[in-house]
């Protein structure tokens, strides 16, 4: 039996996929329950972090004089370098959603270890990057702009954490033949959720880093 | 593409007993542990409307609190701290705790059946959807125990409820309750969302959906992108306030109007969630009292889309005094102003119906014409308030409580009684005493005009809100007087209702009464379904053919368009009699604990970001309470929807397959299809599994 | 169940909920009313909203008149009435569509002027600076350069006919401006900047609260307008200038105690018990925290405007400030009862109490010392 398991800020849902011996039942949108669900809970995920980069772009100047902001700490060159390992992970989930398409399922591990693994790295490199921030002054409690910096990147980063243990439990259900090839479209369902994560992240990085005050 | 259920099946020759044991799957559907296991979503509406209902009395104690300290000036009931709270949880339960409960209760019950389902996408995320509601409701009264109820008023506005001017643990219970009950809300929604979507019987496109039905998909809509907003709101006052952080920090940059803009976004289309079930449930029950079909249908469906949609775009009308400027204000109050004209086309669709037809004042109809009636005094003061240079006198007054009190207990509560009459027989298989439905009713319409229509008054003669006394000389005390007197008035009402139920359980259980299928000759397919409806809901897919498909077996149009009973009517109404023959089975989703574990698990991880903020070691509860939801939910996402083996085996089994056990009231039903079969079953073991 | 026929009881409720409505418009006058205007801004929201209301009125009797009709008229005389299956009607849903949008199109032209109307910042207003604190207002008048003229709370004094721009803000939480018969009301955001104008008519007393919860004294925290000739505004203006130090009085130590006055009693505990702490007196003391004590007496009422400036209340609050207004942020100091006669006769100094626009109670001695 598969798991798909996704966070929702500090809430879990869980979507069940078909029990066994069971074809998937047809539905009226020819899309299948867990998929359609999926898809419903994005479109929630997309109002979360709508309100979060909201809060942010009406707080990134706000810093009292000789406090530390978002924009003085800045290394965009690093951020860019984790940006893309995050993007090339989508690549991987792709990768390994064909591999599993094509009952290849040893590829198909391989390709959602690397997704883990380049969703781990870019972890690594937000939590580098905060250590660095707060080393030059600006925590959580220095000003609006540096609240609505941590707390948009750490929502977003939570999600990524969590997405990385979802990839893992399929790759151990994949090896432990609990998940097989018939329902790829678990992977699909996972690959969505990645997707959107990765997403979010192109419009954070854009809105939060990139566009100049 | 369409949706079809799962014919039954054929029992084997052999049942092999369940094994059992403390870490098997549940399988037991009766007594106790049934309930805390159970994933039906009939019995999770039930879960639902019972609890709702007990917060409904705590609410209404708490009015009536506020309405006696109000009685006259200098009142000594309360004092201004207990007041505050009071006041806080009053609105808090009322709108979190009771009418959105209440509105769950309606949509789970009755959606997988009025699009012919056996159940909701996702039953156990619906039991959890409920647990979730029950501990977030109970964590924020664990507060009354703990230090203090929340008194920040239920809109919560910063900096008061910031760690400088709410330094106690009343604000964090806040929080977290309301984060606990979020989740249970937006979880709720991708389940019925994706029910809808995707479950419906063969022919029943979208617009053959009920009205009910298509109002929940709205609401739906509505929770699952509304929720996210209030979710981050709390969010950032719980870091503010836990962690330093500086979202509505005025002393360090932050900006308190943040907090409402991020509040109301959600706060509107709450309301509209709020009302939307109401207004699905007297959406099928006047049709069905006036034996003509809701004029309008098309409309009726769009101007609820519409409302969905508008309702987004008018939230500033909250925030009306806040001095946002003249641009803004003019945008929301022509946006206001607009959202009036579907909620106006759904009067008028609902008198429409009316009209010309063949009226019978049931309770249950009584109550939907009183939400006719009600929310129309309710929606006209909306209007008012939207022209936003008087709003500038009515905001914050009384005038204020008077609206939303008539749409929301004028509306959404008189609504949800109206389904509560109308479908008590189909849940309960019982019929509720229609001349006690009455005397509630009346004392309801008496004593909730005398509470509310003085509010009007009162707001205008310039009585702020949330006030926990006044002096003398206000020339408010007569109003408040007659609003006291209302309030009890109301309470009584309710106590009338209790004792109806009480009575009718009893009544039905001395003389074993039942009630048929359709007791109402109603027109939404949960009608052809015996009452109270069997586990499974429907044998076999129902096919659909038309809006009111059920009411098109049982009638048709005669050249006049008049309606005309069908030669097939009795054996429509015969075959909604129909349970399982003895010998067959159907599958269903088994029952399971883990939704309530990861309830408690996430309730238990709350206090321990309430009690962080005093020592942070306690955070060490709260990553506990993570790890065992973590673990549950792996287990959960293990646990297959079905136990397959188990499902077939055993004479306890068939109360899984929705077969009924020797000895159950359903077995004796005789039925009244004339007895040509079996009256519904034996256990599997008698029958010996004789094909039926 | 029979058939049953609503009885007139129903239409008996909804003639009490007009009836009750409309006694809103007929009702006596009370200090607070919205509907009795004496100045030109809440006056102009009144005139607003009474065609509104009227459309309203009508809309409701239209509306539940149909419903009422057709609860009697259709109801079932038969089991066996075959109603005709109406599905709908487009002309109905048109109509029923077109006409409130239009009805809406007038009320949205007739507003829109107005909430321009109300934002509109007068040169020749006067500025004065509106500070919310938990409980009470604060008043800071300023002239052309910014400069403060006179300090100011509870009430507001204004000179009739003259347009006054409140410029409010807040010290702590969020409040809310109001003082009915004058003026909609308006937040005190901290960390914000409003505005507001206000005119009065003539020269009366107006009663207001602040509207916005804000805590445990949010009922108490009221507020006063008071509107007077140019002529008594002048004189009061002149009277509560910043800059004229109160009489400052010896301090009185223990051997002096039997032949010193009250009032220099008084001056000595007001600095020895901890008030100059919070509270400022021009040349005494320039605590900051609770209202400016300068012109005490010339106010007509104190703690947020909810008590009147007699000697009782005084005596009141100066024995337990939070058991007279719950929160209060004046703690009880624990005064003997000598020691609050002789306060009161201090604070009876500070100020002229024919200044306060209201009836001067019985015992409150008149003005400030002859040095």
């Amino acid at each position: 039996m598969a798991a798909v398991a996704v966070e929702h800020g500090s809430e879990e849902v869980e979507h069940q996929a078909e029990a066994s011996g069971h074809a998937h039942p047809p539905t009226n949108t020819g899309i299948s329950n867990d998929k359609v669900a999926m898809w419903a809970f994005l479109g929630s995920e997309c109002l979360l972090f709508g309100a979060l980069i909201s809060t942010f772009f009406l707080y990134r100047s706000r810093a009292p004089l000789g406090t530390v902001k978002p924009h003085d700490v800045y290394d965009i060159p690093f951020t860019s370098v984790s940006s893309f390992i995050l993007l090339m992970s989508s690549l991987t989930m792709v990768l390994a959603l064909s591999a599993f398409n094509r009952a290849d399922s040893r590829r198909a591990m391989v390709w959602l270890s690397a997704t883990a693994l380049l969703g781990a790295t870019f972890l690594g490199g937000q939590i580098y990057e905060f250590t660095v921030f707060i080393r030059e002054g600006m925590t959580m409690k220095t000003n609006p702009a540096s609240s609505a910096f941590y707390v948009l990147t750490g929502f977003h980063g939570t999600h990524v954490g969590i997405g990385v243990l979802m990839l893992l439990a399929l790759v151990i259900l994949i090896r432990k033949g609990r998940l097989t090839p018939e329902r790829a479209e678990t992977i699909e369902i996972a690959g969505l959720y990645w997707h959107f994560v990765d997403v979010v992240w192109v419009v954070v990085f854009t809105v939060v880093y990139l566009l100049p005050l | 593409m369409t949706s079809v259920l799962e014919p039954p099946v054929l029992l084997p020759e052999d049942p092999r007993p369940i094994a059992s044991g403390a870490l098997r799957r549940p399988a037991r559907t009766d007594g106790f542990w049934s309930w805390i296991t159970s994933i039906d979503h009939k019995r999770v509406g039930i879960m639902y409307g019972v609890t709702a209902m007990t917060f409904f009395v705590i609410g209404g104690f708490e009015a009536l609190l506020i309405r006696l300290q109000l009685a006259s000036p200098n009142g000594r009931i309360l004092d201004a701290n207990a007041y505050n709270e009071v006041f806080t949880m009053h609105g808090t339960t009322m709108v979190f705790l009771v009418v959105m409960p209440l509105g769950a209760a309606f949509m789970n019950y009755l959606i997988p059946l009025q699009v012919g389902a056996r159940d909701v996408a996702f039953p156990r995320l619906n039991a959890l959807s409920y647990w979730l509601f029950l501990f977030g409701g109970l964590f924020l009264y664990s507060s009354v125990f703990l230090g203090g109820m929340p008194n920040g008023g239920w809109f919560g506005y910063a900096p008061n409820t910031s760690i400088v001017y709410s330094p106690g643990h009343n604000i964090d219970f806040w929080i977290g309750g309301l984060l606990i009950t979020g989740i249970a809300s937006t979880v709720g929604a991708v389940n019925l969302i994706t029910t809808c979507l995707n479950m419906r019987a063969p022919g029943m496109g979208l617009f053959r959906m009920p009205v009910f039905t298509w109002m929940a998909l709205v609401t739906q809509f509505l929770l699952l992108f509304a929720l996210p907003v209030i979710t981050i709101a709390l969010f950032l006052l719980m870091f503010d306030r836990n962690f330093g952080a500086n979202f509505f920090n005025p002393a360090n940059g932050g900006d308190p109007v943040l907090w409402q803009h991020l509040f109301w976004l959600f706060g509107h289309p709450e309301v509209y969630i709020m009302i939307m079930p109401a207004f699905g449930i007297v959406s099928e029950v006047i049709p069905t009292f006036s034996r003509k079909p809701l004029f309008g249908y098309k409309v009726m469906v769009f101007s609820g889309i519409a409302i969905g949609f508008m309702g987004w775009g008018v939230w500033v009308h909250h925030m009306f005094a806040v001095g946002l400027g003249p641009v803004s204000i003019t945008a929301f109050s022509i946006s206001t102003m607009f959202i009036a004209v579907p909620t106006g086309v759904k009067i008028f669709n609902w008198i429409g119906t009316m009209w010309k037809g063949s009226l019978r004042f049931t309770s249950a109809m009584l109550f939907a014409v009183g939400l006719v009636s009600m929310f129309t005094i309710g929606g006209l003061s909306g209007v008012t308030h939207s022209v936003s240079p008087h709003d500038r006198q009515q905001t914050d007054t009384y005038y204020i409580v008077a609206h939303f009190h008539y749409v929301l207990f004028g509306g959404a509560v008189f609504g949800i009684f109206a389904g509560i009459y109308f479908w008590y027989p189909k849940v309960f298989g019982q019929l509720l005493d229609e001349r006690l439905g009455k005397v509630h009713f009346w004392l309801w319409i008496v004593g909730f005009n005398l509470t509310f229509a003085p509010h009007h008054i009162l707001g205008l003669q310039g009585m702020p809100r949330r006030i926990y006394t006044y002096p003398e000389g206000t020339g408010w005390d007569f109003w408040n007087m007659v609003s006291t007197v209302g309030s009890f008035i109301i309470a009584l009402g309710l106590l009338v209702f209790f004792a109806n139920v009480r009575r009718t359980d009893k009544r039905h259980k001395r003389d074993h009464l039942t009630v048929e299928a359709d007791p109402w000759d109603a027109r939404g397919l949960e009608w052809s379904t015996p009452s109270p409806v069997p586990a499974y809901n429907f044998i076999e897919s129902p096919e659909i053919h038309a809006v009111d498909d059920w009411w098109h077996r049982k009638y048709t149009e005669d050249e006049d368009g008049r309606m005309q009973r069908l030669d097939d009517y009795d054996k429509a109404k015969a075959s909604a009699e129909e349970h399982l023959k003895p010998g067959q089975a159907v599958h269903l989703p088994s029952p399971s604990f883990y939704p309530i574990i990861a309830a408690a698990a996430i309730f238990v991880a709350m206090f321990g970001v309430v009690y962080g903020r005093s020592a942070g070691a306690n955070y060490a509860i709260t990553g506990l309470g993570v790890l065992v939801l973590v673990c549950t939910l792996i287990a959960w996402a293990l646990e297959p929807s079905t136990e397959p083996d188990d499902a077939l085996v055993d004479a306890d089994a068939d109360r899984l397959l929705g077969l009924a056990p020797a000895g159950s009231a359903q077995a004796e039903l005789g039925s009244g299809d004339g007895g040509g079969d079996q009256p519904a079953l034996t256990s599997g073991g008698s029958s010996g599994g004789g094909a039926g | 169940m029979g058939v049953r026929r609503p009885s007139s009881l129903r239409s008996a409720a909804v003639a009490v909920c007009c009836l009750a409505i409309l006694g809103a418009g007929c009702a006596a006058d009370t200090p607070q009313n919205t509907f009795d205007p004496e100045g030109p801004f809440s006056r102009s929201v009144d005139d607003l909203i009474k065609p509104v209301f009227l459309i309203a009125a009508v809309v409701f009797v239209f509306v539940e008149g149909l419903i009422v009709y057709a609860m009697f008229r259709f109801r079932r005389r038969s089991e066996e009435d075959r109603p005709e299956q109406i599905h709908g009607s487009t002309k109905f849903e048109l109509a029923w569509t077109i006409a409130p949008a239009l009805i809406l199109v007038f009320v949205g032209v007739i507003t829109v002027s107005k909430i321009f109307y109300l934002d509109r910042q007068f040169k020749d207003a006067m500025q004065v600076e509106v500070i919310g604190h938990q409980w009470w207002w604060e008043y800071n008048y300023k002239d052309g350069d910014g400069k403060t003229f006179v300090a100011a709370a509870n009430e507001l004094h204004i000179p009739v006919g003259r347009k006054v721009q409140l410029n409010l803000t807040s010290a702590d939480v969020i409040h809310n401006y109001w003082p009915p018969k004058l003026a909609g009301k308006i937040y005190a955001i901290p960390g914000r900047r409003n505005h507001m104008t206000i005119q009065a008519d003539k020269a009366d007393f107006y009663y207001g609260e602040c509207a916005e919860y804000c805590g445990l004294s949010h009922a108490n925290m009221r507020l006063r307008v008071v509107s007077e000739s140019q002529a008594d505004f002048d004189r009061w203006v002149e009277a509560n200038s910043p800059d004229r130090p109160s009489f400052s009085y010896p301090i009185v130590g223990s051997d002096d105690q039997a032949t010193a006055s009250e009032e220099a009693k008084g001056h000595t505990l007001f600095l020895q018990k901890g008030c100059s702490g919070c509270h400022a007196v021009n040349g005494v003391a320039r605590g900051a925290v609770g209202p400016n004590l300068t012109y005490f007496n010339s106010r007509a009422t104190f703690a947020g405007a909810i008590f009147e400036n007699d000697n009782d209340n005084l005596r009141a609050w100066l024995r337990d400030p939070p058991s007279e207004k719950p929160g209060s942020l004046m703690p009880k100091l624990n005064l003997s009862e000598t020691e609050i006669t002789s306060l009161i006769a201090y604070l009876r100094t500070l100020g002229d109490p024919g200044l306060r626009g209201a009836p001067v109670p019985s015992g409150v001695a008149a003005g400030p010392p002859q040095p």
